[in-house]
Protein backbone atom coordinates (compact mmCIF):
# COMPACT_ATOMS: atom_id res chain seq x y z
CA UNK A 1 0.00 0.00 0.00
CA UNK A 2 1.62 3.23 -1.13
CA UNK A 3 -0.66 5.52 0.90
CA UNK A 4 -1.52 5.64 4.59
CA UNK A 5 -5.33 5.59 4.84
CA UNK A 6 -5.34 6.14 8.59
CA UNK A 7 -3.40 9.38 8.27
CA UNK A 8 -4.99 10.58 5.05
CA UNK A 9 -8.59 9.85 6.08
CA UNK A 10 -8.48 12.72 8.55
CA UNK A 11 -6.58 15.12 6.29
CA UNK A 12 -7.43 18.81 6.44
CA UNK A 13 -9.26 20.14 3.38
CA UNK A 14 -7.76 23.14 1.61
CA UNK A 15 -9.17 26.35 3.14
CA UNK A 16 -8.62 27.71 6.68
CA UNK A 17 -10.94 26.13 9.24
CA UNK A 18 -13.47 28.42 10.91
CA UNK A 19 -13.92 28.16 14.68
CA UNK A 20 -17.29 29.21 16.05
CA UNK A 21 -17.13 28.92 19.83
CA UNK A 22 -15.62 31.72 21.88
CA UNK A 23 -12.97 29.33 23.11
CA UNK A 24 -11.56 27.13 20.34
CA UNK A 25 -10.47 24.60 22.94
CA UNK A 26 -14.11 23.98 23.80
CA UNK A 27 -14.79 23.39 20.11
CA UNK A 28 -11.93 20.89 19.99
CA UNK A 29 -13.40 19.02 22.95
CA UNK A 30 -16.79 19.10 21.23
CA UNK A 31 -15.27 17.60 18.07
CA UNK A 32 -13.68 14.82 20.08
CA UNK A 33 -16.91 14.19 21.97
CA UNK A 34 -18.93 13.91 18.77
CA UNK A 35 -16.40 11.47 17.31
CA UNK A 36 -16.72 9.38 20.45
CA UNK A 37 -20.51 9.63 20.25
CA UNK A 38 -20.23 8.35 16.68
CA UNK A 39 -18.19 5.38 17.75
CA UNK A 40 -20.68 4.60 20.53
CA UNK A 41 -23.48 4.55 17.96
CA UNK A 42 -21.37 2.26 15.78
CA UNK A 43 -20.92 -0.10 18.73
CA UNK A 44 -24.61 0.06 19.62
CA UNK A 45 -25.57 -0.88 16.07
CA UNK A 46 -23.12 -3.78 16.12
CA UNK A 47 -24.52 -4.99 19.43
CA UNK A 48 -28.03 -4.72 18.04
CA UNK A 49 -26.98 -6.93 15.13
CA UNK A 50 -25.62 -9.47 17.59
CA UNK A 51 -28.86 -9.42 19.58
CA UNK A 52 -31.01 -9.83 16.47
CA UNK A 53 -28.90 -12.74 15.29
CA UNK A 54 -29.14 -14.34 18.69
CA UNK A 55 -32.90 -13.91 18.52
CA UNK A 56 -32.97 -15.91 15.31
CA UNK A 57 -31.11 -18.60 17.23
CA UNK A 58 -33.59 -18.69 20.06
CA UNK A 59 -32.25 -16.12 22.52
CA UNK A 60 -34.90 -13.42 22.68
CA UNK A 61 -34.82 -9.71 23.55
CA UNK A 62 -36.70 -10.70 26.72
CA UNK A 63 -33.91 -13.09 27.66
CA UNK A 64 -31.48 -10.20 27.32
CA UNK A 65 -33.64 -7.68 29.19
CA UNK A 66 -34.25 -10.07 32.05
CA UNK A 67 -30.75 -11.43 32.30
CA UNK A 68 -29.45 -11.22 35.86
CA UNK A 69 -25.78 -11.96 36.20
CA UNK A 70 -24.85 -14.43 38.89
CA UNK A 71 -22.72 -12.99 41.70
CA UNK A 72 -19.31 -13.78 40.24
CA UNK A 73 -20.16 -12.37 36.85
CA UNK A 74 -21.75 -9.29 38.45
CA UNK A 75 -18.49 -8.71 40.29
CA UNK A 76 -16.44 -9.12 37.12
CA UNK A 77 -18.63 -6.55 35.43
CA UNK A 78 -18.44 -4.22 38.41
CA UNK A 79 -14.66 -4.45 38.38
CA UNK A 80 -14.63 -3.65 34.68
CA UNK A 81 -16.77 -0.56 35.27
CA UNK A 82 -14.48 0.57 38.11
CA UNK A 83 -11.46 0.22 35.90
CA UNK A 84 -13.24 1.99 33.05
CA UNK A 85 -14.18 4.98 35.19
CA UNK A 86 -10.71 5.14 36.69
CA UNK A 87 -9.29 5.41 33.18
CA UNK A 88 -11.75 8.05 32.01
CA UNK A 89 -11.53 10.21 35.14
CA UNK A 90 -7.79 9.83 35.67
CA UNK A 91 -7.27 13.58 35.51
CA UNK A 92 -9.34 14.16 38.66
CA UNK A 93 -7.47 11.45 40.55
CA UNK A 94 -4.21 13.18 39.72
CA UNK A 95 -5.56 16.64 40.56
CA UNK A 96 -6.69 15.33 43.94
CA UNK A 97 -3.36 13.65 44.64
CA UNK A 98 -1.68 16.94 43.82
CA UNK A 99 -3.76 18.76 46.46
CA UNK A 100 -1.64 17.20 49.15
CA UNK A 101 1.57 18.37 47.48
CA UNK A 102 1.06 22.11 47.00
CA UNK A 103 4.77 22.83 46.81
CA UNK A 104 5.64 20.06 44.39
CA UNK A 105 8.24 20.99 41.81
CA UNK A 106 7.67 20.55 38.10
CA UNK A 107 10.09 18.64 35.93
CA UNK A 108 11.17 21.96 34.45
CA UNK A 109 12.00 23.28 37.90
CA UNK A 110 13.78 20.08 38.86
CA UNK A 111 15.63 20.26 35.58
CA UNK A 112 16.89 23.73 36.29
CA UNK A 113 18.04 22.55 39.69
CA UNK A 114 19.79 19.50 38.29
CA UNK A 115 21.52 21.59 35.66
CA UNK A 116 23.20 23.77 38.28
CA UNK A 117 26.82 23.09 39.13
CA UNK B 1 -42.55 3.01 18.42
CA UNK B 2 -41.42 3.36 14.84
CA UNK B 3 -44.86 3.90 13.30
CA UNK B 4 -44.18 7.53 12.48
CA UNK B 5 -40.50 7.07 11.79
CA UNK B 6 -39.25 10.01 9.76
CA UNK B 7 -35.51 9.51 10.01
CA UNK B 8 -33.02 8.53 7.33
CA UNK B 9 -33.15 5.01 5.90
CA UNK B 10 -30.42 2.52 6.77
CA UNK B 11 -27.29 2.96 4.68
CA UNK B 12 -27.67 -0.66 3.58
CA UNK B 13 -30.51 0.48 1.31
CA UNK B 14 -28.11 2.54 -0.78
CA UNK B 15 -27.89 1.09 -4.26
CA UNK B 16 -24.75 -0.82 -5.08
CA UNK B 17 -23.08 -0.65 -8.47
CA UNK B 18 -19.91 -2.07 -9.89
CA UNK B 19 -17.71 0.64 -8.38
CA UNK B 20 -19.27 0.74 -4.91
CA UNK B 21 -16.56 0.40 -2.28
CA UNK B 22 -16.91 -2.42 0.19
CA UNK B 23 -18.04 -1.32 3.63
CA UNK B 24 -17.86 -3.16 6.92
CA UNK B 25 -20.63 -3.30 9.49
CA UNK B 26 -18.98 -0.51 11.50
CA UNK B 27 -18.45 1.67 8.43
CA UNK B 28 -22.10 1.38 7.47
CA UNK B 29 -23.08 2.14 11.06
CA UNK B 30 -20.87 5.24 10.97
CA UNK B 31 -22.69 6.51 7.85
CA UNK B 32 -26.01 5.79 9.57
CA UNK B 33 -25.01 7.78 12.63
CA UNK B 34 -23.78 10.72 10.56
CA UNK B 35 -26.95 10.81 8.43
CA UNK B 36 -28.94 10.90 11.66
CA UNK B 37 -26.70 13.55 13.13
CA UNK B 38 -27.21 15.81 10.11
CA UNK B 39 -30.94 15.18 10.26
CA UNK B 40 -31.02 15.91 13.99
CA UNK B 41 -29.17 19.18 13.55
CA UNK B 42 -31.63 20.25 10.82
CA UNK B 43 -34.79 19.03 12.53
CA UNK B 44 -34.07 19.79 16.17
CA UNK B 45 -31.29 22.33 16.51
CA UNK B 46 -31.67 24.65 13.51
CA UNK B 47 -35.27 25.61 14.46
CA UNK B 48 -33.84 26.72 17.80
CA UNK B 49 -31.35 28.94 15.98
CA UNK B 50 -34.32 30.70 14.37
CA UNK B 51 -35.93 31.18 17.77
CA UNK B 52 -32.65 32.51 19.17
CA UNK B 53 -32.45 34.89 16.23
CA UNK B 54 -35.98 36.15 16.72
CA UNK B 55 -35.83 36.47 20.49
CA UNK B 56 -32.31 37.66 21.28
CA UNK B 57 -30.36 38.49 18.11
CA UNK B 58 -32.80 40.48 16.00
CA UNK B 59 -34.04 42.69 18.90
CA UNK B 60 -30.45 43.88 19.39
CA UNK B 61 -29.79 44.22 15.68
CA UNK B 62 -33.01 45.71 14.33
CA UNK B 63 -33.69 46.27 10.65
CA UNK B 64 -30.69 44.60 9.03
CA UNK B 65 -30.54 45.42 5.34
CA UNK B 66 -28.30 42.60 4.18
CA UNK B 67 -27.89 38.87 4.89
CA UNK B 68 -24.24 39.40 5.87
CA UNK B 69 -25.35 41.68 8.71
CA UNK B 70 -27.68 38.93 9.93
CA UNK B 71 -24.93 36.32 9.70
CA UNK B 72 -22.42 38.48 11.56
CA UNK B 73 -24.96 39.09 14.34
CA UNK B 74 -25.72 35.35 14.47
CA UNK B 75 -22.02 34.56 14.81
CA UNK B 76 -22.14 36.09 18.31
CA UNK B 77 -25.07 33.94 19.44
CA UNK B 78 -24.10 30.83 21.44
CA UNK B 79 -26.71 28.57 19.84
CA UNK B 80 -25.70 29.54 16.31
CA UNK B 81 -22.08 28.99 17.33
CA UNK B 82 -22.81 25.51 18.63
CA UNK B 83 -25.02 24.53 15.70
CA UNK B 84 -22.27 25.76 13.36
CA UNK B 85 -19.51 23.95 15.22
CA UNK B 86 -21.56 20.74 15.18
CA UNK B 87 -22.47 21.11 11.49
CA UNK B 88 -18.87 21.77 10.50
CA UNK B 89 -17.64 18.94 12.71
CA UNK B 90 -20.20 16.57 11.19
CA UNK B 91 -18.94 17.34 7.70
CA UNK B 92 -15.39 16.65 8.85
CA UNK B 93 -16.47 13.35 10.41
CA UNK B 94 -18.27 12.46 7.18
CA UNK B 95 -15.16 13.14 5.10
CA UNK B 96 -13.00 11.12 7.46
CA UNK B 97 -15.48 8.22 7.49
CA UNK B 98 -15.77 8.16 3.69
CA UNK B 99 -12.06 8.55 3.11
CA UNK B 100 -11.29 5.75 5.52
CA UNK B 101 -13.59 3.46 3.54
CA UNK B 102 -12.23 4.44 0.14
CA UNK B 103 -8.53 5.03 0.84
CA UNK B 104 -8.04 1.63 2.43
CA UNK B 105 -9.19 0.08 -0.86
CA UNK B 106 -7.88 2.80 -3.19
CA UNK B 107 -5.80 0.38 -5.22
CA UNK B 108 -8.60 -2.17 -5.62
CA UNK B 109 -11.00 0.58 -6.73
CA UNK B 110 -8.41 1.93 -9.14
CA UNK B 111 -7.82 -1.50 -10.62
CA UNK B 112 -11.55 -2.10 -10.98
CA UNK B 113 -12.08 1.23 -12.75
CA UNK B 114 -9.08 0.60 -14.97
CA UNK B 115 -10.33 -2.82 -15.96
CA UNK B 116 -13.77 -1.46 -16.79
CA UNK B 117 -12.59 1.56 -18.78
CA UNK B 118 -9.36 0.40 -20.40
CA UNK B 119 -9.20 1.43 -24.08
CA UNK B 120 -12.79 2.61 -23.87
CA UNK B 121 -13.28 5.55 -26.25
CA UNK B 122 -15.91 6.90 -23.88
CA UNK B 123 -13.24 8.07 -21.44
CA UNK B 124 -11.38 11.08 -22.83
CA UNK B 125 -8.82 12.52 -20.43
CA UNK B 126 -6.66 15.58 -20.95
CA UNK B 127 -3.73 15.59 -18.50
CA UNK B 128 -2.69 19.03 -19.79
CA UNK B 129 -5.97 20.63 -18.68
CA UNK B 130 -5.31 23.48 -16.29
CA UNK B 131 -7.40 23.51 -13.15
CA UNK B 132 -9.46 26.73 -12.80
CA UNK B 133 -8.75 28.80 -9.69
CA UNK B 134 -12.20 28.17 -8.23
CA UNK B 135 -11.24 24.51 -7.94
CA UNK B 136 -7.55 24.85 -7.07
CA UNK B 137 -7.89 27.41 -4.26
CA UNK B 138 -10.14 25.47 -1.91
CA UNK B 139 -11.49 21.96 -1.40
CA UNK B 140 -15.24 22.18 -1.94
CA UNK B 141 -17.44 20.95 0.91
CA UNK B 142 -14.33 20.16 2.98
CA UNK B 143 -13.50 17.21 0.73
CA UNK B 144 -9.71 16.88 0.88
CA UNK B 145 -8.32 16.71 -2.64
CA UNK B 146 -11.65 17.78 -4.13
CA UNK B 147 -12.65 16.17 -7.45
CA UNK B 148 -9.19 16.22 -8.95
CA UNK B 149 -6.32 15.21 -6.64
CA UNK B 150 -4.71 11.82 -7.30
CA UNK B 151 -3.00 10.03 -4.43
CA UNK B 152 -2.00 7.10 -6.63
CA UNK B 153 -1.79 6.81 -10.39
CA UNK B 154 -5.22 6.39 -11.89
CA UNK B 155 -6.83 7.25 -8.54
CA UNK B 156 -10.60 7.14 -8.17
CA UNK B 157 -10.77 7.19 -4.37
CA UNK B 158 -11.91 10.82 -4.16
CA UNK B 159 -14.81 10.06 -6.47
CA UNK B 160 -15.74 6.98 -4.46
CA UNK B 161 -15.64 9.03 -1.26
CA UNK B 162 -17.92 11.64 -2.80
CA UNK B 163 -20.28 8.87 -3.97
CA UNK B 164 -20.58 7.06 -0.62
CA UNK B 165 -20.95 10.27 1.38
CA UNK B 166 -23.83 12.03 -0.37
CA UNK B 167 -26.17 9.78 1.61
CA UNK B 168 -24.80 11.18 4.84
CA UNK B 169 -25.06 14.86 3.98
CA UNK B 170 -28.61 14.63 2.62
CA UNK B 171 -29.91 11.97 5.01
CA UNK B 172 -30.75 9.78 2.04
CA UNK B 173 -32.76 12.56 0.41
CA UNK B 174 -31.17 11.97 -2.98
CA UNK B 175 -32.29 8.36 -3.22
CA UNK B 176 -30.69 4.96 -3.76
CA UNK B 177 -28.02 6.06 -6.21
CA UNK B 178 -27.81 9.69 -5.03
CA UNK B 179 -29.40 10.52 -8.34
CA UNK B 180 -32.69 12.09 -7.21
CA UNK B 181 -31.69 15.36 -8.89
CA UNK B 182 -31.22 13.68 -12.26
CA UNK B 183 -34.52 11.83 -11.91
CA UNK B 184 -36.14 15.15 -10.95
CA UNK B 185 -34.88 16.72 -14.19
CA UNK B 186 -36.20 13.77 -16.19
CA UNK B 187 -39.61 14.09 -14.50
CA UNK B 188 -39.69 17.80 -15.27
CA UNK B 189 -38.77 17.14 -18.91
CA UNK B 190 -41.40 14.41 -19.33
CA UNK B 191 -44.07 16.65 -17.81
CA UNK B 192 -43.10 19.85 -19.58
CA UNK B 193 -41.56 18.61 -22.82
CA UNK B 194 -43.27 15.24 -23.32
CA UNK B 195 -42.44 15.00 -27.01
CA UNK B 196 -38.84 16.17 -26.76
CA UNK B 197 -36.40 13.61 -28.11
CA UNK B 198 -32.87 14.94 -27.69
CA UNK B 199 -30.23 13.38 -29.90
CA UNK B 200 -27.25 14.79 -28.08
CA UNK B 201 -27.10 15.78 -24.40
CA UNK B 202 -24.36 17.64 -22.53
CA UNK B 203 -23.85 17.72 -18.76
CA UNK B 204 -21.42 20.45 -17.67
CA UNK B 205 -19.54 19.81 -14.43
CA UNK B 206 -21.28 16.47 -14.18
CA UNK B 207 -18.69 14.92 -11.89
CA UNK B 208 -19.12 11.19 -11.54
CA UNK B 209 -22.32 11.44 -13.54
CA UNK B 210 -24.82 10.54 -10.85
CA UNK B 211 -27.29 13.10 -12.21
CA UNK B 212 -26.72 12.40 -15.87
CA UNK B 213 -27.17 8.63 -15.67
CA UNK B 214 -30.97 8.97 -15.16
CA UNK B 215 -31.10 11.36 -18.12
CA UNK B 216 -29.13 8.92 -20.27
CA UNK B 217 -31.52 6.15 -19.20
CA UNK B 218 -34.56 8.30 -20.03
CA UNK B 219 -33.20 9.06 -23.50
CA UNK B 220 -31.44 5.81 -24.41
CA UNK B 221 -31.08 6.78 -28.07
CA UNK B 222 -29.26 10.01 -27.24
CA UNK B 223 -25.50 10.42 -27.18
CA UNK B 224 -24.63 11.89 -23.79
CA UNK B 225 -21.46 13.80 -22.95
CA UNK B 226 -20.47 14.48 -19.34
CA UNK B 227 -17.66 17.02 -18.96
CA UNK B 228 -15.72 17.73 -15.79
CA UNK B 229 -12.23 18.94 -14.92
CA UNK B 230 -11.46 16.04 -12.55
CA UNK B 231 -9.96 12.86 -13.99
CA UNK B 232 -10.82 10.71 -10.92
CA UNK B 233 -14.54 11.47 -11.12
CA UNK B 234 -14.59 10.79 -14.87
CA UNK B 235 -12.83 7.41 -14.60
CA UNK B 236 -15.10 6.41 -11.77
CA UNK B 237 -18.13 7.82 -13.58
CA UNK B 238 -17.68 5.76 -16.74
CA UNK B 239 -17.03 2.57 -14.78
CA UNK B 240 -20.05 3.27 -12.55
CA UNK B 241 -22.37 4.02 -15.49
CA UNK B 242 -21.27 0.92 -17.40
CA UNK B 243 -21.75 -1.27 -14.37
CA UNK B 244 -25.31 0.06 -14.18
CA UNK B 245 -25.88 -0.94 -17.80
CA UNK B 246 -25.75 2.62 -19.11
CA UNK B 247 -23.68 2.67 -22.28
CA UNK B 248 -24.53 5.99 -23.94
CA UNK B 249 -22.41 8.40 -21.87
CA UNK B 250 -18.93 9.65 -22.79
CA UNK B 251 -16.91 11.18 -19.94
CA UNK B 252 -14.67 14.02 -21.09
CA UNK B 253 -12.07 15.94 -19.09
CA UNK B 254 -12.67 19.57 -20.02
CA UNK B 255 -13.46 22.94 -18.55
CA UNK B 256 -17.04 24.11 -19.14
CA UNK B 257 -15.71 27.59 -19.94
CA UNK B 258 -14.12 26.31 -23.15
CA UNK B 259 -15.83 23.51 -25.01
CA UNK B 260 -14.46 24.57 -28.38
CA UNK B 261 -13.97 20.94 -29.39
CA UNK B 262 -17.72 20.81 -29.96
CA UNK B 263 -19.46 22.51 -32.90
CA UNK B 264 -22.03 25.28 -32.64
CA UNK B 265 -25.53 23.91 -32.20
CA UNK B 266 -24.33 20.35 -31.63
CA UNK B 267 -26.40 19.59 -28.50
CA UNK B 268 -30.13 19.79 -28.07
CA UNK B 269 -30.18 19.39 -24.29
CA UNK B 270 -27.58 20.93 -21.97
CA UNK B 271 -27.73 20.70 -18.20
CA UNK B 272 -25.69 21.68 -15.19
CA UNK B 273 -26.87 20.35 -11.85
CA UNK B 274 -25.62 21.95 -8.64
CA UNK B 275 -22.57 23.13 -10.54
CA UNK B 276 -22.64 26.89 -11.15
CA UNK B 277 -22.17 27.65 -7.44
CA UNK B 278 -18.76 25.95 -7.61
CA UNK B 279 -17.47 28.33 -10.32
CA UNK B 280 -16.86 32.11 -10.32
CA UNK B 281 -18.13 35.45 -11.65
CA UNK B 282 -15.46 35.30 -14.35
CA UNK B 283 -16.26 31.71 -15.35
CA UNK B 284 -20.07 31.87 -15.40
CA UNK B 285 -20.51 34.12 -18.45
CA UNK B 286 -18.15 31.88 -20.40
CA UNK B 287 -20.03 28.76 -19.34
CA UNK B 288 -23.36 30.36 -20.23
CA UNK B 289 -22.05 31.64 -23.54
CA UNK B 290 -20.72 28.18 -24.38
CA UNK B 291 -24.04 26.59 -23.51
CA UNK B 292 -25.80 29.10 -25.79
CA UNK B 293 -23.36 28.50 -28.63
CA UNK B 294 -23.57 24.72 -28.33
CA UNK B 295 -27.35 24.61 -28.21
CA UNK B 296 -29.16 23.51 -31.34
CA UNK B 297 -32.32 25.31 -32.50
CA UNK B 298 -35.27 23.80 -30.64
CA UNK B 299 -33.01 22.76 -27.78
CA UNK B 300 -33.05 23.54 -24.08
CA UNK B 301 -30.45 24.54 -21.49
CA UNK B 302 -31.14 23.91 -17.81
CA UNK B 303 -29.09 25.09 -14.85
CA UNK B 304 -30.36 23.47 -11.65
CA UNK B 305 -29.48 25.13 -8.34
CA UNK B 306 -30.83 25.92 -4.92
CA UNK B 307 -33.21 28.93 -5.08
CA UNK B 308 -31.75 32.39 -5.64
CA UNK B 309 -31.84 35.01 -2.89
CA UNK B 310 -34.87 36.86 -4.21
CA UNK B 311 -35.85 40.07 -2.36
CA UNK B 312 -38.87 38.28 -0.86
CA UNK B 313 -36.65 35.64 0.78
CA UNK B 314 -36.20 36.64 4.45
CA UNK B 315 -32.68 37.80 5.31
CA UNK B 316 -32.49 35.19 8.08
CA UNK B 317 -33.10 32.41 5.55
CA UNK B 318 -30.54 33.93 3.20
CA UNK B 319 -27.99 34.07 6.01
CA UNK B 320 -28.54 30.42 6.92
CA UNK B 321 -28.42 29.38 3.27
CA UNK B 322 -25.10 31.22 3.09
CA UNK B 323 -23.64 29.01 5.81
CA UNK B 324 -22.15 26.53 3.34
CA UNK B 325 -20.43 29.38 1.50
CA UNK B 326 -18.54 30.60 4.51
CA UNK B 327 -18.17 27.51 6.65
CA UNK B 328 -18.32 24.52 4.32
CA UNK B 329 -15.90 25.66 1.62
CA UNK B 330 -18.43 26.65 -1.04
CA UNK B 331 -16.96 30.14 -1.52
CA UNK B 332 -18.91 31.21 -4.62
CA UNK B 333 -22.25 30.02 -3.24
CA UNK B 334 -23.10 33.39 -1.67
CA UNK B 335 -22.36 35.55 -4.73
CA UNK B 336 -23.92 33.09 -7.17
CA UNK B 337 -27.20 33.07 -5.28
CA UNK B 338 -27.62 36.84 -5.40
CA UNK B 339 -27.01 37.19 -9.13
CA UNK B 340 -29.76 37.92 -11.61
CA UNK B 341 -29.36 34.66 -13.51
CA UNK B 342 -32.04 35.63 -16.01
CA UNK B 343 -29.99 38.65 -17.01
CA UNK B 344 -26.88 36.48 -17.30
CA UNK B 345 -28.76 34.11 -19.59
CA UNK B 346 -29.90 37.06 -21.72
CA UNK B 347 -26.35 38.39 -21.81
CA UNK B 348 -25.24 34.95 -22.99
CA UNK B 349 -27.54 35.29 -25.99
CA UNK B 350 -30.91 33.87 -24.93
CA UNK B 351 -34.07 35.85 -25.68
CA UNK B 352 -35.80 36.81 -22.46
CA UNK B 353 -39.09 35.39 -23.70
CA UNK B 354 -37.39 32.04 -24.23
CA UNK B 355 -36.06 31.67 -20.70
CA UNK B 356 -37.24 28.65 -18.75
CA UNK B 357 -38.07 28.47 -15.05
CA UNK B 358 -39.24 25.58 -12.96
CA UNK B 359 -38.95 23.63 -9.77
CA UNK B 360 -37.31 20.25 -9.40
CA UNK B 361 -37.70 17.91 -6.45
CA UNK B 362 -35.57 14.84 -5.96
CA UNK B 363 -37.38 11.76 -7.26
CA UNK B 364 -36.58 8.80 -5.01
CA UNK B 365 -37.87 5.34 -4.20
CA UNK B 366 -40.27 6.59 -1.54
CA UNK B 367 -40.78 3.16 0.01
CA UNK B 368 -37.27 3.47 1.43
CA UNK B 369 -36.04 7.02 1.01
CA UNK B 370 -37.41 10.32 2.33
CA UNK B 371 -39.26 12.47 -0.19
CA UNK B 372 -38.33 16.13 -0.22
CA UNK B 373 -41.87 17.03 -1.28
CA UNK B 374 -43.35 15.52 1.88
CA UNK B 375 -40.65 16.61 4.31
CA UNK B 376 -41.22 19.71 6.40
CA UNK B 377 -37.69 19.69 7.81
CA UNK B 378 -35.76 22.42 6.01
CA UNK B 379 -31.99 22.02 6.04
CA UNK B 380 -31.50 25.30 4.22
CA UNK B 381 -29.29 24.94 1.20
CA UNK B 382 -29.23 21.15 1.35
CA UNK B 383 -32.84 20.12 0.85
CA UNK B 384 -33.36 18.04 -2.27
CA UNK B 385 -35.48 20.72 -3.93
CA UNK B 386 -34.06 23.02 -6.58
CA UNK B 387 -34.89 25.68 -9.15
CA UNK B 388 -34.28 25.55 -12.86
CA UNK B 389 -32.99 28.61 -14.65
CA UNK B 390 -32.80 27.76 -18.31
CA UNK B 391 -33.31 28.86 -21.84
CA UNK B 392 -34.48 27.63 -25.20
CA UNK B 393 -33.45 28.37 -28.72
CA UNK B 394 -36.41 28.71 -31.04
CA UNK B 395 -36.51 26.41 -34.03
CA UNK B 396 -36.58 29.39 -36.36
CA UNK B 397 -33.95 31.89 -35.34
CA UNK B 398 -35.30 35.22 -34.13
CA UNK B 399 -34.71 38.21 -36.32
CA UNK B 400 -31.17 39.45 -36.05
CA UNK B 401 -30.53 43.08 -35.18
CA UNK B 402 -29.79 45.09 -38.27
Amino acid sequence: MSIDPLKLAGAKPKGKRPYFLDNPDVERVMAITMAVAQELAVMRERLDTVERLLESKGITQDDIENYTPPKDIAEQRGAWTQEYLARILRIYQQDIEALSKPDEQSSEEVGHELAKD
Amino acid sequence: MTQNYDGPPDYRNVGLHGMSPETTHDEKARFNFLAHLNRHLAANVLPGVRTAYETRVEPNNPKPNHRHQVRKALLKDPLFQHWSALRRGTMELRQQAGRWVTLRQAEELRDKAEEMTKDDPRLILDPTLELPNYLSKIDHHCMPGSYHDELIEGDVSGAANYDVGIFVTTGGGLGRFSDGGGHGVVKWMKENRPDFKPKRILDIGGGLGQNVVPVAQAYPDAEVICVDTGAPVLRYGLARAKSMGVENITFVQANGEDLSMYDDGSFDMIQSIMFLHETSVKAMPKIMAESHRLLAPGGIVMHVEQPQYAPEMPLYEQAIRDWDAFYNNEPFWTKMHELDLDQWMVDAGFDREHLVHGGVMAVVDATLFPEAAKDDVEDFGRKAAWHIVGGQKPVIATRQAA
